[in-house]
């Protein structure tokens, strides 16, 4: 660890270091993109994954954290940067380093104000171009009357305003051309049954070729973390299980963990055996919808029934010991709410008994079918070296060859216990990201297999104070939820209440991705990209 | 849920009892019949809720028992529109246009809280307190998200109140129902 601090420390001389969960240096905003480049490039440092970006108000400045990652030595390092020109706030973009980081400095640019110079696109991406205000700095004005509800479309911009450092080192406004005049430009979306919730798509062709994609984002735009910062701990809890719903106990996981890090607590054996299952059974879930809608997008209608058949089993046991089918709230701070339904155990052997069997048949089903083959084989071919970029993580990074599993990198609950393969594919496209997700159902298979019977006695969770407060600091944590690395930031000043909660979601990487993955393939390939990659728009939006 | 309970808010029935003429009023009941039997829903959905209603639409709830399984992604070939999911700022408009494109007779469901009232979401910057402040609502399936029972239960409400509209001899046309904010300038 001293060794990443030394090289940063001569590397710039005037950073400076502050003590946390990671070595954290503060830098001036002028040099963050010559650190930038160091981190990734240098050959013992290797950050080459930006895991979260987040903004922030500081009161007396605005800034960023970046939580940067090496997929080579596994180690960590979080960078800040601010300003204290609330006026007209302006940062350097990264976005040259870290792909993925061009989309999350559009989303700070919505809710701080902050403009990131030589990021090609300073549009808004999830507010509306009429927004006054931005939500998310300390004095925001809740006012409805300032934002009334709209009652007429947005307008598109064709035309991108942004910030460009000329040669000579001046700073000047400018403008970037995302579609051309005479650019053919459909919308997909927001309503239409193939993006899977409300995104929007705008589409340029060239016949029947994919010339750009633009996605416009914020149809479902529900400012969970900023209502997070009104509430106290175990409220912010229940509003995860509603972000991605189809990983609803994974994302309510990571927020336990990082609270539960914050305060040293140490999780029951029995609750983190519960809270594995539980997990897993999520993502069966989860990837089991994905393989009905994805074949219903297709076109195979039946599957979807099939999937759904099979998906019930699964909301029945959550149903027993959670007492509802989605937005189960199981998790809390310090274990589970609840003990175990005494079926569990049974209902769980039984749905391992029932399975594979039901995979074999979705395999002779769908997978194997010509149609199918032919509209995903070759599809929307990825990199291992852009999936890292633009931090696509999940099946859909494993699908190009990038072991990017939580589960394996840095395990949590009982994942260190448990033998499991991490699926890895190196073909990129859109069969890849099918079949690894189809292959995983089975790897947690056999997960749940080696827990069902060794859950031990015991406590289900330890008991906490009603009121809990975070010492003060800046904690993340990482969990692998069914689409990817998903992440919790949490800055507390040592309150009741969080000064900044930041869920870093695996959707909005995905949705940044289409556009790389669509080019030059036809416009019908869109709809297989997008089932492949099986994003979950509320996931995005937050 | 009991039966008698199903039954117990008639009033819907009793509305139309009054003064129905014999002839026109059998026609209503006919076509009534009809088309409390067939609503088309549209297929729309923004989140949580809407998973709910693919459930409600798969193998083991089957829509198709009632007769609305004909899901329309088109909104002009829609008979009715279930809100299943939160409506934000930013999504508003769309939901009014789409609303507005459906042909009449049209009937709006709010599925769960948030379409009801913003349910967790109330607070937040950029959230409908309930879409009834754009659209009139037929039906609330509060729950969060409703079961697809319950889901249920408020599309038979919605049916039984078709089924007391006077198709002929009164007006053919329903009058548009007012919206909150529209209330409210008043
Ligand atoms: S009512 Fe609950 S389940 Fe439904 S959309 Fe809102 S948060 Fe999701």
């Amino acid at each position: 660890m001293g060794n990443i601090k030394e090289k940063i420390g001569s590397f710039l001389p005037e950073a400076v270091f502050e003590e946390g969960q990671y070595i954290t240096v503060s830098v001036p905003a002028d040099k963050v993109h010559a650190l930038a480049l160091y981190l990734r490039d240098d050959a013992d440092l290797r950050f080459d994954y930006l895991a979260n970006l987040t903004g922030m108000d500081w009161g007396e400045s605005l800034g960023v954290i970046y939580h940067l990652n090496s997929t080579t030595y596994n180690h960590w390092v979080i960078v800040k940067t601010s300003t204290t020109d609330k006026e007209n706030p302006l940062l350097y973009s990264v976005g040259d380093v870290w792909a993925t980081a061009l989309i999350n400095e559009r989303e700070i640019h919505d809710f701080y104000g902050i403009r990131f110079i030589n990021n090609p696109d300073m549009r808004h991406i999830f507010l509306r171009n009429d927004w006054k205000g931005f939500p998310f700095r300390k004095d925001y004005d809740t006012n409805p009357e300032i934002n009334p509800i709209p009652l007429e479309s947005d307008e598109y911009l064709d035309i991108a305003p942004c910030v460009k450092e000329t040669d000579n080192g001046k700073i000047e406004e400018s403008l970037n051309t995302i579609f051309e005049k005479d650019d053919y430009v459909i919308n997909i979306g927001p309503q239409h049954p193939a993006t899977h919730g409300v995104l929007h798509f705008r589409v340029a062709l060239d016949g029947e070729i994919i010339k750009k994609v633009d996605p416009n984002c914020g149809y479902i735009h529900r400012g969970i973390e900023k209502m997070c910062e009104s509430l106290t701990y175990p409220q912010t809890l229940h509003l995860t299980d509603r972000l991605d719903y189809l990983s609803a106990h994974n994302n309510r996981h990571a927020l336990c963990l990082c609270i539960e890090d914050a305060l040293q607590v140490e999780v029951p054996e029995r609750a983190k055996y519960i809270r594995t299952m539980m997990d897993e059974l999520m993502r069966i879930s989860s990837h089991l919808l994905f393989w009905s809608t994805c074949c219903m997008d297709l076109g195979a209608l039946t599957a979807f029934f099939y999937g759904f058949r099979d998906r019930e089993k699964i909301l029945d046991i959550f149903e027993e010991t959670c007492g509802a089918r989605m937005t189960m709230n199981y998790n809390t701070i310090g274990g589970v709410m609840a003990d175990i339904h005494p079926n569990f155990q049974k209902r769980v052997k039984e749905l391992i008994a029932y399975l594979p069997k039901a995979l074999k048949e979705y395999h002779t089903v769908f997978t194997g079918n010509v149609i199918a083959q032919q509209r995903m084989k070759g599809i929307g071919y990825l990199t291992k070296e852009d999936a890292i970029s633009y931090s696509v993580t999940g099946p859909s990074g494993r699908a190009s060859g990038w072991t990017c599993d939580v589960r394996k990198r840095t395990p949590y609950g009982v994942y260190d216990k448990v033998d499991f393969k991490e699926i890895i594919r190196t073909e990129g496209d859109a069969f890849a990201r099918y079949m690894v997700r189809m292959d995983e159902i089975m790897e947690s298979v056999h997960i749940l297999e080696q827990l069902v019977d060794n859950i031990p006695e015991g406590d289900y969770a330890v008991k906490m104070k009603p009121i809990i407060k975070l010492p003060e600091g800046t904690y993340f944590r990482q969990v692998e939820a069914c689409r990817g690395a998903f992440g919790v930031l949490i800055e507390s000043k040592g309150e009741k209440y969080p000064y900044r909660v930041k869920f870093s979601s695996p959707g909005l990487a995905l949705v940044n991705v289409v556009d790389l993955l669509s080019r030059k393939n036809k416009i019908a390939d869109l709809i297989s990209i997008g089932a492949s990659l099986d994003y979950v728009v509320p996931d995005i939006d937050r | 849920m009991k039966e008698e309970d199903f039954n117990e808010n008639e009033y819907i029935e009793q509305l139309r009892a009054a003064g129905t003429n014999v002839v026109v009023g059998k026609l209503d009941d006919l076509i009534n019949w009809g088309r409390s039997n067939s609503l088309w829903p549209l297929t729309f959905a923004t989140s949580c809720c809407g998973i709910e209603f693919m459930s409600a639409g798969a193998a083991r709830f089957d829509m198709a028992r009632f007769g609305f399984e004909v899901a329309r992604a088109s909104p002009r070939q829609a008979d009715v529109i279930v809100v299943a999911g939160t409506i934000v700022h930013k999504m508003a408009p769309v939901l009014k246009r789409l609303y507005d494109q459906m042909a009449e007779p049209k009937y709006v469901v709010a599925m769960g809280g948030c379409a009801i009232s913003g349910g967790p979401f109330k607070n937040s910057y950029h959230v409908l307190k309930g879409v009834e402040e754009i659209i009139p609502v037929d039906v609330y399936v509060p729950g969060c998200p409703p079961k697809p029972e319950a889901f249920f239960y408020g599309m038979m409400q919605l049916q039984r109140k078709i089924k007391a509209e006077q198709y002929f001899g009164v007006v053919n046309r329903k009058e548009a129902k007012p919206t909150k904010t529209q209330t409210e300038k008043k």
